[in-house]
């Protein structure tokens, strides 16, 4: 799993990568109360809006980590957003992404690097 | 004779929510629906059988059906709106510390001029010759307007302050447009209202963010670093989010205006710099001000709003139409443009901007006079700086170093390690009567929470706020591991008609028509 400093998590199993938000971005952003997954289908690049939550304290955009086009999404969340809370860096992954560049993921923080720049802020 | 359903308003259904009505006590009354009250046998009137052929003559326009309206008599129906009225805060009840909303008392003078004759009983397609007065009392608002912000033009179609950041924006791209030289981006920094970006965005901009720095004001370096030769307009609020005057502003405006971009100013805390500081002078190109707030015109739910925009010589030629102009017929709206103006954007809107809040905001200026207005805005500041002074030692500044402008800013870092968050906190708010602060916005501050008590409270009502306020601070850090006094912020609010309720839920999915119980 890797990690990006706008804390979300990717995972890469062969050429589908699994796009989610860290359990600190979780707590930060205290009950989810929505979230919107983004259309099958959609092309992304790295740094892009992929997905929407909204809690009680703020809607935020989720990006994403690498480029990819969405393959598949996780429609059940927008019925139970607490599930970001409750499991955010496993049940709750928001969208699927077939990638073209594995590489790219290279650039992002691995879990002590991501707890490190964690204790930076 | 037997009573007719056809033509009658609905029946009333059974309550659909959960709300109903035997759960009235005292004067803590429940209120129904309005189409689950009244009757469908009160209102309306049994015509006689129609005449042969009428039928036919109607053929499926004759009413087979219920009207689908409520039928309650004229007691019932005062009654569920007074009822409905009294289930709100407002600032006719008590102070609405609301940060950044500028919730200041509306003088009853204000409201009795608008409702002088020549001004409310007019219609905007009446002869501008029996206008007369109303088109001079709009040069009048203007040229106030124009004064206060050193501003040579001002537009005042817009109807509230995100429509004034439209037509400010709309006028940018049409004066980079009128010289060949398109651009991209537009520039907010991460504090600036949500409007601003969403505004940019609306007029087709991409969106670049601009840091802040830890004095709360924005980061002259990111700034630099941001400009160049794409970028149509910064967009600053000044005073800005955090209740802080932005101390660089005339570098931030030399910065932009080198770069060839115009500087916007979100003109929402106008209110605090009002007769001290004009915008004009600080290198400003375009700035909507809220009449809502810094000129005292009610707000939210209580009238239309106005965002009237005032304009540098650079962008004048871009204003809307139409303006009052002067000749020797008297006064007039010019509705067409001509000359240089015609590379304008044309029009925001189909008439000239909202009367009655002209009028209301002109009693304002006038009643208060050029020395009452710079009062204004040095007692919104003087008692935001009371609020920042008799709280800071339990909570905590966001920025504590040095005074605030006019709305007081803690973090939530008070908080930490009581259970109690700002949303438990702003909820317990409600139960001491007061409507809750601003919370959690400017995002750049955690668990931010805003209060801003405008020039209009007295200082004993101040000090009303600020004791409530001590209060449950000090209970919530005091709770520690007792759990029955944490409860009452975590269940907050208990002395409202309504609990804690799914406020994103209903923001995003609203049900905003009543439909029969199936």
């Amino acid at each position: 799993m890797r990690f990006t400093k706008d804390h979300e998590w990717i995972e890469l199993n062969g050429d589908i990568a699994t796009v989610g938000i860290t359990a600190y971005a979780a707590e930060q952003l205290g009950d989810v109360v929505f979230v919107e997954t983004p259309e099958v289908g959609k092309v992304v690049k790295a740094g892009q809006s992929l997905a929407v939550v909204e809690s009680v304290k703020a809607a935020s955009d989720i990006y994403a980590p690498i480029d990819g086009e969405v393959v598949e999404t996780q429609a059940a969340l927008s019925d139970h957003p607490e599930t970001v809370n409750e499991d955010p860096e496993s049940a709750a992954w928001f969208a699927k992404l077939r990638i073209a560049d594995p590489a790219q993921i290279d650039s992002l923080m691995d879990r002590d690097a991501y707890e490190a720049f964690l204790d930076t802020l | 004779m037997n009573m007719q359903s056809i033509g009658r308003p609905t029946r009333p259904q059974t309550a659909s929510t959960d709300v109903s009505a035997e759960h009235a006590q005292g004067l803590l009354q429940t209120e129904p629906l309005i189409f689950e009250l009244g009757g469908w046998d009160k209102t309306g009137v049994d015509l006689p059988e129609p005449e042969r052929g009428a039928a036919d003559d109607l053929g499926d326009l004759i009413r087979a059906a219920p009207i689908a309206l409520p039928g309650l008599s004229e007691p019932e129906t005062l009654r569920h709106y007074v009822r409905l009225s009294q289930k709100n805060h407002a600032i006719d009840l008590a102070l609405y510390p609301l940060g950044s909303c500028t919730m200041k008392h509306n003088p009853r003078l204000n409201e009795k001029m608008a409702r002088l004759p020549g001004f409310g009983d007019i219609h905007p397609l009446q002869p501008q010759s029996t206008v007369q007065g109303a088109l001079e009392l709009m040069d009048g608002v203007a040229h106030w307007l124009k004064t206060l912000t050193g501003m040579p033009a001002v537009a005042l179609p817009p109807k509230a302050g995100a429509h004034g950041e439209l037509c400010g924006l709309l006028a940018i791209r049409a004066a980079h447009e009128a010289r060949g030289d398109a651009r991209k981006r537009v520039l907010t920094p991460t504090s600036a209202h949500g409007t601003n970006p969403a505004t940019a965005a609306f007029v087709g901009y991409e969106v670049t963010e601009i840091a802040q720095g830890p004095d709360g004001r924005v980061d002259l370096e990111d700034l630099a670093a941001k400009l160049g030769p794409d970028v149509a307009a910064l967009m600053l609020t000044n005073p800005n989010t955090c209740g802080l005057f932005e101390r660089d502003v005339l570098e931030i405006a030399r910065l932009t205006h080198q770069a060839g971009a115009y500087f916007y100013c979100d003109g929402a805390n106008f209110n605090a710099i009002v007769g001290k500081v004009r915008p004009g002078d600080l290198g400003v190109d375009a700035m909507h001000i809220n009449l809502h707030k810094t000129f005292s015109t009610p707000h939210g739910g209580g009238g239309p709003g106005a965002g009237p925009v005032v304009l540098s010589e650079a962008l004048a030629p871009f204003a809307p139409q139409p303006w009052v102009v002067k000749d020797e017929d008297g006064w007039r709206l010019e509705e067409h443009a001509r000359g240089e103006a015609e590379r304008g954007f044309g029009r925001l809107s189909a008439f000239h901007g909202q009367m009655g809040m002209f009028v209301r905001a002109y009693a304002y200026m006038l009643s208060h006079g050029s020395d009452g207005l710079r009062q204004v805005a040095e007692d919104a500041v003087l008692n935001a700086n009371y609020i920042k002074a008799r709280l800071g030692d339990l909570m905590s500044p966001a920025f504590p170093d040095g005074p605030c402008m006019h709305e007081a800013l803690f973090s939530d870092a008070w908080l930490e390690g009581t259970g109690v968050t700002t949303l438990d906190f702003a909820k317990s708010m409600i139960d001491e009567g007061f409507h809750p602060m601003t919370m959690y916005f400017p995002l750049v501050v955690h668990g931010a929470m805003l209060i801003e008590p405008t020039e209009t409270e007295s200082k004993a009502e101040l000090d009303r706020f600020c004791d409530a306020v001590r209060g449950l601070a000090e209970a919530a850090l005091g709770a520690g591991s007792d759990v029955a006094a944490l409860e009452r912020f975590k269940v907050a609010p208990i002395k409202a008609p309504l609990r804690r309720l799914d406020e994103t839920l209903a923001a995003r999915k609203p049900r905003l028509k009543w439909s029969a119980p199936s």
